[in-house]
Formats: structure tokens, C-alpha cells, sequence
């Protein structure tokens, strides 16, 4: 039954995105991320990206994994929405990842009540090279080999 | 003696329409203190790190011990079965579940996230006593409803003295447990006392009376119905009674501190300290709270309503000061984080002088709304359902009556 | 990780990706290739044959010095001027500095007061939702995502090691998410001791400590017999804060 109401919601959300081009209905602009894929296929991550990320919640806060892949600050610093000045948009804009689509979506979470919703400026780059430049270095490597 | 006849109250006069409007403007009030506080944040309050229970916990757990209590006068006609009682039973049960809401929504509302009322309701800590109130207060709610529904449909009245007994017993492991939030807290000089949950259990029986006690008389005043004189002096002396207890038993709380030397600083702090805490405790608690109720209700005076409803009031105060001394100063007093060395500077306040509290508007508006709630509960409850009996005077209710 | 540990991997792009989609939620493809060899990998959960303390020896630790304080709250983006309405004793503490004077011989002793991380953490019986709880490597930490905001944890802990949060913030720093209206307290910096060897850090106060020349504070496994933190202890006599309540705390004092 939730998964069928989840369905409905993002049905309609994807829908109407891409109907975008012919119709005047006002409809969600949801930026892409800053790579070339998500980390999971995209169709899965619009359906269920709420429970890999509440699964590595608990993960991380009971269990102490630490992974990267379904970290929320990854998803954070991949899809960061840059504004005109070029400094990453918080949660509060309605051009955030996250927002653009939730707002649409009228679901509301609570999240960024304490999570960063942009990307900490890092000190240093070693202990927090993301799956986003790890994907970058996979492609590069790739290409390499081809 | 006759059949009791439950009847409602009319509730068209402009007098029931003023009450309601007082007590809907008292809760506005609550609520928007409230919004107030949850809506900036803890830090327009007086509470902080160190008193990180303020005004909304006196009076919410003033609210739940008096709920408990209120429910009393329906335990002594069902479960000691003083048959004059009986006719109470419906109202004092009414006055019990609308106390304890009252109590309760003060309670949630001062939670630093109230909106996640539903993880408190499905995440439980079964070591936690406070995980433990929660499933009490709800089995108050329905055990008491239960208990009502068997005493106002005849046709399960054959159960309602069970009921009666279930109803009794829980609510006496119920305040047993809301003492015990106090109780278990063994880092606390003021808390760490095994008779917390005891003197809890005698504070419930004072508190609900003083409070069934006003709600009665004004209801039947204002109602115009009639309401023995007998029936009035055998609760108040046994409101008397109560109020004698709770301050033996305070008595003993503080001798046994006495005794302890470890405990010897809280106690001066509280009885002869330079804090708010001393003059309440001695001139809320003790004497208005205490004595002048008792003389009230002992000497002449007490033939009188009006020196009865007095008293009743002067117990309330008195409790709910009791409350503040214990919930405050039990927090305002420092922790003794290390015995034998005295602080000579610390970034966290954790010097050897009492903290100061100063409750805000806002705090206080939502623990006084606590009481509108119960009241506004009782009045629209006795307007739509039968509550009260048509007639409580002495030749109707009491089977020695004679003439 | 290095161009050469990818390439040896031999996975394209198209199947790295490809094999975290046909694993589903399983992260193992993408873990096997951050991980470092021989390290700690980060996608093992932790086990209770560690337990994390520390020994601060306050015969070191320096009056006036606040550098543990502020190296916390850097780290974890407290009080870094977004907690601005909040009054002093509002204001999250999460480490403070006490200085002590015996009442009988007027000995003074400085130091650092913290969570404690106790064995039998007084926070963690009385939590009604359970968000206060102790990790199986010993240290306590509030579960923020299911804590109401109830403040008995505060009430119960004998070190008033807890702060609550009485304001909305903003600029929160992405290891420490923090919001109002909720408990916190010293988290060892989890963030830090759960990476992986390569990356695995000293909680930002011990470092901090270390960096001013102090060294008065050894953090490490309580349970490794091998560990600096162990072998201090085995050596030194210690004490914990209230020891007296059966608490046996992860941290531990010398010369109070
Ligand atoms: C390495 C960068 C990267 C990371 C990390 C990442 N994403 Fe993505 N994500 C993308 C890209 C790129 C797309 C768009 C793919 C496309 O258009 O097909 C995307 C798409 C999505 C979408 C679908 C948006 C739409 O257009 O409907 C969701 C939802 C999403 N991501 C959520 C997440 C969550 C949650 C996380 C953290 C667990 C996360 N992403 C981590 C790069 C990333
Ligand atoms: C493609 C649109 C879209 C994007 C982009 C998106 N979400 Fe969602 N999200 C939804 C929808 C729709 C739901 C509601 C699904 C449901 O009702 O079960 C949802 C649900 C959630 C939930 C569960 C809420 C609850 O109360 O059950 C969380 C948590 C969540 N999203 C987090 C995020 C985060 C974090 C991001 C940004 C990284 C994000 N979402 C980006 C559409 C989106
Ligand atoms: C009251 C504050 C608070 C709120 C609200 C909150 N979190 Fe967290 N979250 C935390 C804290 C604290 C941690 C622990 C950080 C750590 O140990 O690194 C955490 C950790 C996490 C982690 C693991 C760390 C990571 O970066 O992957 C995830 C995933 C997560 N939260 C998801 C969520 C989601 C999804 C929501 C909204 C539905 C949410 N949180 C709301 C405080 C909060």
C-alpha cells in the first residue's frame, strides 16, 4: 500500500517533468548531480532513495559503518545546486536538490534541521576523497584502458 | 435512600457560556506560550542546562499526581465500598482522565520536539521509568474509561467493581512511577530518597481531593443542585486527613536527609538556604499549603463552603510549590561532581553556589493552560454525558441519614 | 587510494556501476574499492572487543588552557556564532575546563570534563525512546533522529555532560548534524575513530592536546592491552569522577 502511494506521488512527479516542454503546468526543475551517474540507477534513487539513506542512517549511527556509497553527506556534496554567485544553495533555497523535488512533492522532512545541506569546505582531500571523484577516477582509468 | 439519577447540566446559562470562554482564553494562553517556545526555541525560557525542567513540568507533574487523586473518592465507594460515595464515582473518574490529559499535554508540548510524539508512542526503553509512564498514562486513559463505562451502562454494572479494583491499583503504581522519575535519579542529592514514591502516592491523595473537592461544590453550586452538608464534611475531613500525611511525610524525607551527612547540603540549602527555594518551602508549602488548610478544615471555620473551598485552593498552592521546591531545587542545588574538592572556575557553571531559575511568561502560561484543559474537559464532559447526579443532598445519598 | 588500486581492480565504469545495481542495496563492489588493504575497512560495524577511553592526566594539563574546548567546538561547529540567542548556560558544552582546589590540603588541579562514556551509562536507563545509547564499542551517544527532546537523560547523568540544543542553527559542520531541540553530549568524535586506519584520527581534543605540547590526554582501546592508552594505565594509578556510583566510566583521571 506505501509502496503504491510512493509510486502514485513519484509517478506523477516524473510525469510531469517530462512533460514540462509541452505543457504550461508548473512542474519540478530537479538539477543533476554534479557526475555523470547517481549511485544507484537513477529510476531506483527517484523511487527509493529514502530508504538507502535511512538504512545508512542507522548504519552509521548504531553500527559505525562508514561507507560512502549511500552517505548522506556524498548526496550532498554530488548534488549541489550552485546559484549565480557560484556558492552552493542550502536547503532553504528552492533550487536545493532535495527541495526542488520535495517541495513539488508537498513531503516534507526534516533533515536539514541538522544536517548541512551544502558541502563543508575540506581541509584535506584524503580522508574525504568521495565517491564522486572515485567515479571520475574509475571513468578516467577506464578510458585509459579502452 | 433513593435511586441516584445522573442527569447533565443544562450548559445554556450565560454563566457556563463565561466559563467556557475563561477557560478556552486560558488555553489560547498555553498554547500560544507554546507556539512561542517551540517555535524560537528552548532559549526564550528560564530553563537551561543546568534546570532543564522548568514551570511546564511543575505543573504537568502536579496534574498527573492530582489525577491519580482525583481518582480516589470513586475507589473508596467501589473498592472500600462506602456506599456514599458511589454517586461520586462517575465524576471523580471524569475529573481523573481530564487531569491527566491536562498534565500530559503539558508534558508533550514542552518536549524539545513535540512533533515526534509518535517515536515517543513506538520507540519504548523498557528500562527506562519514564518509558514505563507512558504505558501507565495510557493504561490510565482506558482502564478509567472502562471503569466508567461499566458504572454508566447497567447492563455492565455487574463488573464494575472489578473494574473499580483495577482502576485502583493502577493508578497507585502509577504514581508510584511518576515518583519514581525522581527517585531513581542517584546523581542527584535531592532525588536520591527511597520515600519519593510513597510521599508521591499521599501528595496524589491531597492534591485530587482539594481539586474534586472544588470542582463539586462550584459544579453543584453553580447547577443549583443540592449537595449534602454530611457529604461535604466527610471529605473534607478527610482532606484533613491527607494534607496531615503529606507533611508527616515530608517530615520524614527531611529527617532521614538529616541523618545523611551526604545529603546535608541540599537539606540547608532547602530549609535555610538564601534561594527562592526557602521561603517557598517554608511559607508556600508548609504553612499555606499545610497548616492554615489544616486549621481551616478543623476548627469552626470548616462548617463553612466557602473556608472549605479555601482550604481546597490553599492545598492546590501549596502543592504545586511543593512541586517547584522539589522539580527546581532539586536541579538548582549543583550536582557534587567532585566530593571533597571545592570549583574554583569552570566554563559550565558548575560552581558551588545553587543555580538561579527564572521562569518566562511563556512557560508559565502553558503549565497554568494545563489546568484549563482538565476543566474544559470536565465542564463540556459533564455537559453531554451523565456525570453528575441530580440531587448529592444528604436524605438522597447517605444511608444513615435520618429525618 | 591510488590510479594504480582502481585500475588493478579492473572494473570499467559500466560494470562498477552495473555491479552496484545488480547488487542492489549491497555496497560490497564499491567498498572493495576505497578500502585499503590490511585496514579497518569502514564497512565493518564496530564489535565490542574494543572499548574506546581515555586517560587524561591532569598533573599536565594546563590551568588557563582551553585548547581540548576549542578544538571541539571547531570540530563539531559549536558556538561558532550561530548559537546567538541562547544564553551562556544554553550554549552546548559538550568538554569543558574545571579547576579544582582540595578542600583539605588546597592541592589545585586543572582538567578537561567530558562525557564519560560510561559502562553503565545512567543517560541510556532512563532515555524512554532509546535514542540515548551505548555503542558496542563503549561509547554513548544520543541517537538524534529519534530523540524527543525530554531532557531526563540531562537530569539522570552525574556529570552534566549534556547539553540541549534551544535554538535553531544553521552552518551545522557535515560530521556533527545538530538541530534544535534535541540532546547531545561528547560523541569521541565518531566521525573520526570509525575511519578506516589510513584515515582514523584521535578525537579533536586529544589531538588538540598533543599539538599544544600538553600530551594529557591518550585516547585509545581500553581493551587492547597494547594500546598507549592501556599501557598508561597499567603503569599509573587512576581514577574515575564519581567513581563511587559503579558507573566505570571510559575515562579516566590521573592525580585527582
Ligand atoms: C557521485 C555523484 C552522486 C552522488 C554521490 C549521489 N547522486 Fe543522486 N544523482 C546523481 C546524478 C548524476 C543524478 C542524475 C542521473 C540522471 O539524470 O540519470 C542523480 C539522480 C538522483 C535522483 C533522481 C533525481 C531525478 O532526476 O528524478 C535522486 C532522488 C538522487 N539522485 C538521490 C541521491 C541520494 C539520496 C544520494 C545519497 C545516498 C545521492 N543521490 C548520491 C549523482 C549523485
Ligand atoms: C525526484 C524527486 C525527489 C528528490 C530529488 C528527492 N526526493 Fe525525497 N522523496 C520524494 C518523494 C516523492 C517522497 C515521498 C515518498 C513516499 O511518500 O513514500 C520522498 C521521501 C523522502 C524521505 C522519506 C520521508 C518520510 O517522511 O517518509 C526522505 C527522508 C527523503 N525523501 C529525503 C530526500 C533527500 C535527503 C533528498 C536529497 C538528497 C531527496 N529526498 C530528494 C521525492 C524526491
Ligand atoms: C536532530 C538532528 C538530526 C536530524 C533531524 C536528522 N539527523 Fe541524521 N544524523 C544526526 C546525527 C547527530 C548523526 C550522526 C553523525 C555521525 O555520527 O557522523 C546523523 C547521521 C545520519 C546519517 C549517517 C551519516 C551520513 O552522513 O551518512 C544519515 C544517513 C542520516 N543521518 C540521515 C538522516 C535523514 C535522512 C534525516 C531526515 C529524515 C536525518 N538524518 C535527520 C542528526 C540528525
Amino acid at each position: 500500500m506505501k509502496y503504491l502511494q510512493k509510486m502514485l506521488v513519484l509517478l506523477s512527479v516524473v510525469l510531469l517533468a517530462s512533460t514540462t516542454a509541452f505543457a504550461e503546468v508548473p512542474s519540478p526543475k530537479i538539477p543533476k548531480g554534479n557526475a555523470e551517474q547517481c549511485v544507484e540507477p537513477t529510476q531506483e534513487m527517484r523511487v527509493n532513495h529514502m530508504e538507502y539513506i535511512l538504512h545508512q542512517r542507522d548504519e552509521t549511527v548504531y553500527k559505525g559503518v562508514r561507507t560512502k556509497q549511500h552517505s548522506f553527506k556524498e548526496c550532498i556534496n554530488c548534488h549541489t545546486v550552485k546559484d549565480d554567485a557560484g556558492k552552493a544553495v542550502n536547503f532553504k533555497d528552492e533550487r536545493h536538490f532535495c527541495n526542488s523535488c520535495h517541495t513539488y512533492a508537498a513531503v516534507k522532512i526534516d533533515c536539514f534541521e541538522c544536517h548541512a545541506s551544502t558541502p563543508t569546505a575540506k581541509k584535506d582531500g584524503k580522508a574525504h576523497a568521495g565517491i564522486n571523484s572515485l567515479i571520475k577516477m574509475t571513468a578516467a582509468e577506464s578510458n585509459n584502458n579502452e | 435512600m433513593k435511586k441516584v439519577n445522573y442527569l447533565e447540566i443544562e450548559g445554556r446559562s450565560r454563566g457556563f457560556l463565561a466559563l467556557l470562554g475563561v477557560l478556552g482564553v486560558i488555553v489560547l494562553a498555553g498554547l500560544s506560550g507554546m507556539y512561542y517556545m517551540e517555535h524560537n526555541g528552548h532559549y526564550v525560557t528560564g530553563m537551561d542546562n543546568q534546570i532543564v525542567w522548568g514551570m511546564p513540568h511543575v505543573f504537568a507533574v502536579f496534574l498527573i499526581v492530582a489525577a491519580s487523586g482525583a481518582l480516589n473518592v470513586a475507589s473508596i465507594g467501589t473498592v472500600f465500598g462506602k456506599a456514599m460515595y458511589k454517586p461520586l464515582g462517575r465524576l471523580s473518574s471524569l475529573l481523573a482522565i481530564a487531569l491527566l490529559a491536562g498534565g500530559l499535554m503539558v508534558l508533550v508540548l514542552d518536549l524539545g520536539r513535540p512533533d515526534r510524539l509518535v517515536i515517543a508512542m513506538t520507540y519504548y526503553n523498557f528500562k527506562s521509568i519514564f518509558a514505563w509512564n507512558i504505558i501507565l498514562y495510557n493504561g490510565f486513559f482506558a482502564i478509567v474509561i472502562v471503569y466508567l463505562w461499566m458504572m454508566m451502562q447497567a447492563s455492565m454494572n455487574k463488573y464494575y467493581r472489578a473494574a473499580g479494583f483495577v482502576a485502583f491499583f493502577w493508578r497507585l503504581i502509577l504514581t508510584t512511577g511518576t515518583g519514581s522519575i525522581f527517585g531513581f535519579l542517584v546523581a542527584r542529592q535531592g532525588y536520591d530518597a527511597a520515600i519519593m514514591a510513597p510521599m508521591f502516592i499521599i501528595m496524589s491523595f491531597a492534591f485530587g481531593l482539594a481539586i474534586f473537592l472544588l470542582v463539586l461544590m462550584m459544579g453543584y453550586r453553580w447547577t443549583e443542585r443540592p449537595l449534602g452538608d454530611e457529604m461535604i464534611r466527610k471529605l473534607k475531613n478527610l482532606l484533613g486527613v491527607f494534607v496531615g500525611a503529606v507533611m508527616y511525610f515530608v517530615l520524614v524525607y527531611h529527617l532521614t536527609n538529616l541523618y545523611a551527612t551526604e545529603h546535608h547540603g541540599v537539606e540547608k540549602f532547602i530549609l535555610a538556604g538564601d534561594s527562592e527555594h526557602t521561603p517557598i518551602f517554608w511559607f508556600l508549602q508548609i504553612l499555606v499549603g499545610g497548616v492554615v488548610p489544616l486549621v481551616i478544615l478543623y476548627s469552626k471555620l470548616g462548617a463553612s463552603r466557602l473556608w472549605i473551598g479555601l482550604a481546597s485552593v490553599l492545598v492546590i498552592l501549596g502543592g504545586l510549590a511543593q512541586m517547584y521546591v522539589i522539580i527546581i531545587g532539586g536541579q538548582a542545588y549543583p550536582l557534587d561532581i567532585f566530593p571533597g574538592m571545592e570549583i574554583v572556575n569552570s566554563s559550565f557553571a558548575d560552581g558551588n553556589s545553587y543555580h538561579a531559575y527564572t521562569p518566562s511568561m511563556a512557560e508559565t502560561l502553558l503549565g497554568i493552560s494545563g489546568f484549563a484543559v482538565a476543566l474544559l474537559i470536565v465542564t463540556l464532559g459533564v455537559r453531554v454525558l451523565r456525570f453528575m447526579p441530580d440531587s448529592l443532598a444528604d436524605k438522597d445519598v447517605d444511608p444513615h441519614h435520618k429525618g | 587510494m591510488s590510479k594504480s588500486e582502481a585500475a588493478s581492480n579492473g572494473l570499467s565504469r559500466r560494470k562498477f556501476l552495473g555491479a552496484s545495481v545488480a547488487a542492489g542495496a549491497s555496497v560490497a563492489p564499491g567498498i572493495s574499492l576505497i578500502s585499503v588493504a590490511n585496514a579497518k575497512p569502514v564497512d565493518q560495524a564496530i564489535s565490542d572487543e574494543k572499548r574506546w577511553g581515555m586517560l587524561i592526566d591532569t598533573n599536565k594539563c594546563a590551568k588557563g588552557c582551553s585548547a581540548c574546548v576549542d578544538a571541539c567546538n571547531t570540530e563539531n561547529g559549536l558556538n561558532t556564532g550561530d548559537e546567538q540567542n541562547s544564553r551562556q548556560e544554553q550554549k552546548a558544552q559538550w568538554i569543558r575546563k574545571v579547576d579544582l582546589r582540595d578542600k583539605l590540603t588546597g592541592h589545585e588541579v586543572s582538567l578537561p570534563l567530558m562525557c564519560q562514556h560510561c559502562e553503565n551509562p545512567p543517560c541510556v536507563d532512563v532515555c524512554p525512546t532509546g535514542a540515548s545509547f551505548k555503542r558496542e564499542d563503549g561509547v554513548v551517544l544520543v541517537d538524534k533522529h529519534i530523540c524527543i527532546g525530554c531532557r531526563y537523560c540531562m537530569m539522570a547523568c552525574p556529570y552534566k555532560a549534556r547539553s540541549f540544543i534551544h535554538e535553531e542553527l544553521t552552518n551545522q559542520v557535515e560530521n556533527t548534524p545538530r538541530g534544535k531541540g534535541t540532546v547531545e553530549s561528547c560523541t569521541l568524535c565518531v566521525h573520526r575513530i570509525d575511519e578506516d586506519t589510513n584515515n582514523q584520527r584521535d578525537p579533536a581534543c586529544a589531538e588538540a592536546c598533543n599539538t599544544e605540547g600538553h600530551k594529557a590526554m591518550i585516547f585509545g582501546d581500553l581493551k587492547d592491552a597494547s594500546s598507549d592508552v592501556s599501557k598508561a594505565l597499567k603503569q599509573h594509578s587512576s581514577k574515575a569522577i564519581r567513581e563511587d556510583l559503579g558507573l566505570n566510566p571510559g575515562i579516566r583521571y590521573r592525580g585527582i
